[in-house]
């Protein structure tokens, strides 16, 4: 009986959906692009984010740092630590961390023969660095550094230009060692790296990390841990072998070294939920007006269907499912709309026309759109439960007809 | 014309609730955009200027390519000379004169890269809010003392209180090693942390002294009373420069080039978002303009049969919608500036966004602007969207064959 009322139901509902065909496409155009503005909107805010995040964890962050205590707040030579010891190294070495390494991280200033800038001198185990940071692949000029005891100097494009230096030249970096003494050494620039943040270019200098150990006089000791494991939410185990097995040191995940990010995304959540619900009720209006002009017209015929013997909760059901299948249609083709448009930008937007003011706010200019499967079912669930949930004004109205009444009504 | 006008506004009132729905549709789009459009008008307003007020004020004076690379050896000759002639030319004290290089500071134990500037004493507080920021200690007293002022953060790094004693470690103008001794008699907290981490400044004769620029500096800063006057500023500084200096004058939008370039892309993906929400809602009118026509056929075929005119009964379209709009727009527009003063009184945040903006050195609420241009534009451009959706209804009338028409059920 109720599998036979449906399929009545649903035949009327569809029938009565096409009884003006012009209305039905303008609200389905409507519903179709509040969808497609959902979606594709996720879409790139989800990219931006995401590209933030990325860019944030291989610019030296990594998913997890350990650092001497003290380190974060004052990044100076005094709080390095002792190399990473037999129990780190267990920690490390299992199968869920991706690429790990020690490096010197500390304030210096370098100079060309010409200019000087206050940077900070990263000594890195180039090896190590591959899969973990921007700088195992970033030297677009020149060669890599081969080893941790190589010789030469990587410097950041923006930098070399600042310093008036190139390829080849000798800078002069300096520093402060371990006994508080100014260090310096001379280094041919080996290799020129390009970033997608001007402020990386012009913040670092590499060079080995033997070399610089030597140069700070710091034997083996260093100043950080940086490690990236296969997934960024999922730290905790990792997390928690560290933190036993480096007692006494500071571990801490991304989200800790970077808590405006995470701050970013909560933002970023919150206005998209915002947007969600405001293109809703844009939508919404639409929806009911269509829907209740829809059951005005067919007053008449309405009240037929309940002398009849059509019951009210019927009469409910069949413009809820009007209703239902406008959102329906609609919600597809907004969706296929949105994925061709995502498509379409697989190569990313390019907004480098903007770059500088990107960068003021610490994006890069080329947005790769990122679809999640959470952000497309809100979107549609958004469209689809609180628009059958409007509906239910103009359903009302047809439920409530009084059968006589409505027959003689003109 | 009188009673198409009356004619009109009874037509819509024939379904009042459908009439609602559309007016509240077309206030909802305008009282949204009112509030969106003030609030990223305010919030551009802030940012320029918390930016620009702090430091690079807006508009400066320098020579030429010293903008792309700021070398030592590129500098305004007499500079202390040229500093009081703008300050006369533009009848204003919010002139000042900075030189500045980078150096290696020093403590007792520490060292960190820093960037020096060297100001004058008396009008570096008029065109930046650092000298009023200093949190601690004082700021610097005269053009020749030999005492500098430092970053808060800078100050922890090097582990440096106010009455110690930090060395400066550079490169002169000639070349040869520029060092000094001075002691720190002020700590400020800019809110920035670049600025926080990497800024000393001493007073400009003690620099000039140290890096042996004699009387040469970088740049003079200029601050005006407001942004809309910066047009005129900019003519009235580059008309006082001595001819042949190879000077030049760069507004804000030149030195800080991210700002503007970060308002931009803020105002264009907003309108891109505005153009979505505007074309749903006109959508969703549309359907009412075209419903009210449709379901009249037979008596326009009447009105047509009697001898109206189709341009008349457009025109009573037209002004059907016209009222509709005008309805839904007024009660928008009440409901979006009732919202935008309240939050220009108590301004607008969102949580999170007061540590968020912090981080940019920003203050946490904003305050929608108000002015003629953002009360209007959201609204005007709602009024058109949705004029366009009435045009096709109306011009369908047209099409219209009496006979046909009086027949169609």
């Amino acid at each position: 009986m109720s599998a036979l009322n449906l399929g009545l139901l649903y035949t009327l509902a569809w029938r009565n959906v096409w009884r003006n065909r012009r209305r039905t496409l303008v609200i389905l155009l409507a519903i179709a692009l509040g969808i497609w503005s959902m979606v594709t909107l996720a879409a790139l805010m989800r990219g931006m984010i995401e590209q933030q995040v990325l860019n944030t964890i291989k610019n030296l962050t990594g998913h997890i740092q350990v650092h001497a205590m003290g380190y974060r707040d004052d990044p100076a030579i005094d709080n390095s630590m002792p190399p990473p010891g037999a129990a780190i190294l267990e920690a490390v070495r299992t199968e869920d961390v991706r690429a790990w390494a020690a490096r010197v991280r500390v304030p210096a200033v370098v100079a060309s023969e010409r200019e000087s800038a206050g940077v900070t001198l990263v000594g890195i185990d180039p090896e190590a660095e591959q899969g973990l940071s921007f700088i195992a692949d970033a030297v677009t000029e020149g060669r890599r550094l081969e080893s941790a005891a190589d010789h030469g100097l990587l410097l950041g494009r923006k930098l070399a230009e600042r310093l008036e230096t190139r390829l080849g030249k000798r800078v002069v970096l300096m520093s402060q060692d371990i006994d508080n003494d100014i260090a310096d050494r001379g280094f041919r620039v080996v290799g020129i790296f390009d970033a997608d943040m001007e402020a990386t270019e012009t913040g670092y200098v590499f060079v080995g990390s033997t070399i610089a150990q030597d140069m700070l006089k710091l034997g083996d000791r260093v100043s950080q841990l940086a490690l990236v494991v296969d997934d960024r939410d999922n730290l905790d185990a990792v997390l928690q072998r560290l933190t036993d097995a480096a007692p006494g040191l500071d571990v801490q995940p991304w989200t800790k070294l970077e808590p405006m990010l995470v701050l970013i995304v909560k933002m970023y959540d919150g206005f998209m939920m915002i947007w969600f619900v405001v293109v809703f009720l844009a939508m919404s209006f639409g929806l009911v007006n269509t829907l209740l002009m829809a059951v005005f017209e067919r007053t008449r015929e309405i009240g037929l269907f309940q002398a009849l013997g059509m019951r009210p909760r019927l009469m409910l059901g069949q413009v809820l499912l009007e209703s239902l299948t406008l959102l329906m249609i609609g919600v597809v083709v907004g969706n296929v709309c949105a994925w061709a448009t995502i498509a379409s930008l697989d190569e990313g937007l390019n907004l480098s026309a903007f770059a500088q003011g990107f960068e003021l706010y610490g994006l890069s200019s080329i947005i790769y759109p990122l679809v999640t499967a959470s952000d497309v079912l809100t979107a549609n669930l958004v469209i689809i439960v609180l628009g059958l949930i409007a509906s239910l004004y103009p359903a009302w109205h047809a439920a409530r007809y009084v059968p006589v009444e409505a027959i003689t009504r003109t | 014309m009188g009673i198409t006008l009356r004619l009109a506004w009874r037509n819509i009132w024939r379904h009042p609730r459908r009439t609602f729905l559309t007016a509240s549709a077309i206030a909802f789009a305008v009282a949204i955009l009112l509030f969106m459009v003030t609030l990223q008008l305010g919030s551009y307003d802030m940012m320029i200027d918390s930016s620009l007020r702090l430091y690079h004020g807006h508009l400066q004076v320098q020579p030429e390519g010293y903008l792309d690379k700021p070398r030592i050896r590129n500098t305004i000759s007499d500079a202390r000379a040229l500093g009081s002639h703008i300050r006369k030319l533009v009848g204003s004290s919010s002139v000042s004169v900075r030189a500045m290089s980078a150096a290696l500071a020093s403590s007792r134990v520490r060292s960190y890269g820093v960037q020096v500037i060297g100001v004058e004493t008396d009008y570096e507080g008029k065109v930046s809010t650092i000298p009023g920021l200093v949190k601690r200690g004082r700021f610097l007293s005269s053009d020749d003392a030999a005492e500098a002022i430092i970053g808060h953060v800078l100050a922890r790094n090097l582990k440096v209180d106010i009455g110690g004693e930090i060395t400066l470690l550079g490169t002169g103008m000639d070349g040869s090693v520029a060092a000094t001794v001075a002691p720190v008699v002020g700590i400020f907290e800019s809110g920035s942390a670049e600025l926080d981490r990497h800024l000393v400044q001493l007073p400009l004769g003690a620099f000039q002294d140290v890096f042996s620029m004699r009387d040469r500096a970088h740049t003079i800063v200029v601050l005006g009373d407001s942004l809309d006057e910066l047009e005129i500023l900019m003519g009235a500084v580059r008309a006082g420069l001595p001819p042949e200096s190879r000077l030049a004058v760069l507004s804000w939008e030149a030195l800080v080039p991210g700002l503007k370039q970060a308002i931009q892309a803020d105002w264009i993906s907003g309108w891109f978002l505005y153009a979505c929400l505007i074309m749903i809602v006109t959508f969703s009118i549309m359907n009412t303009f075209l419903m009210s026509v449709l379901e009249r056929t037979r008596e326009f075929g009447i009105m047509l049969a009697l001898g109206a005119k189709p341009v008349s009964i457009g025109a009573l379209i037209m002004l059907e919608s016209t009222w509709l709009t005008l309805l839904g727009v007024a009660v928008g527009m009440t409901v979006g500036i009732a919202i935008v003063v309240y939050f220009h009184t108590y301004g607008f945040t969102y949580p999170g966004m007061e540590e968020l903006m912090a981080f940019y050195n920003l203050p946490g609420v904003i305050k929608p602007e108000i002015s003629t241009l953002s009360l209007t534009l959201g609204p005007a451009v709602v009024l058109l969207a949705t004029c366009a959706a009435a045009l096709y209804p109306a011009l369908r009338i047209r099409l219209l064959k009496p006979v046909e028409a009086m027949r169609a059920v």
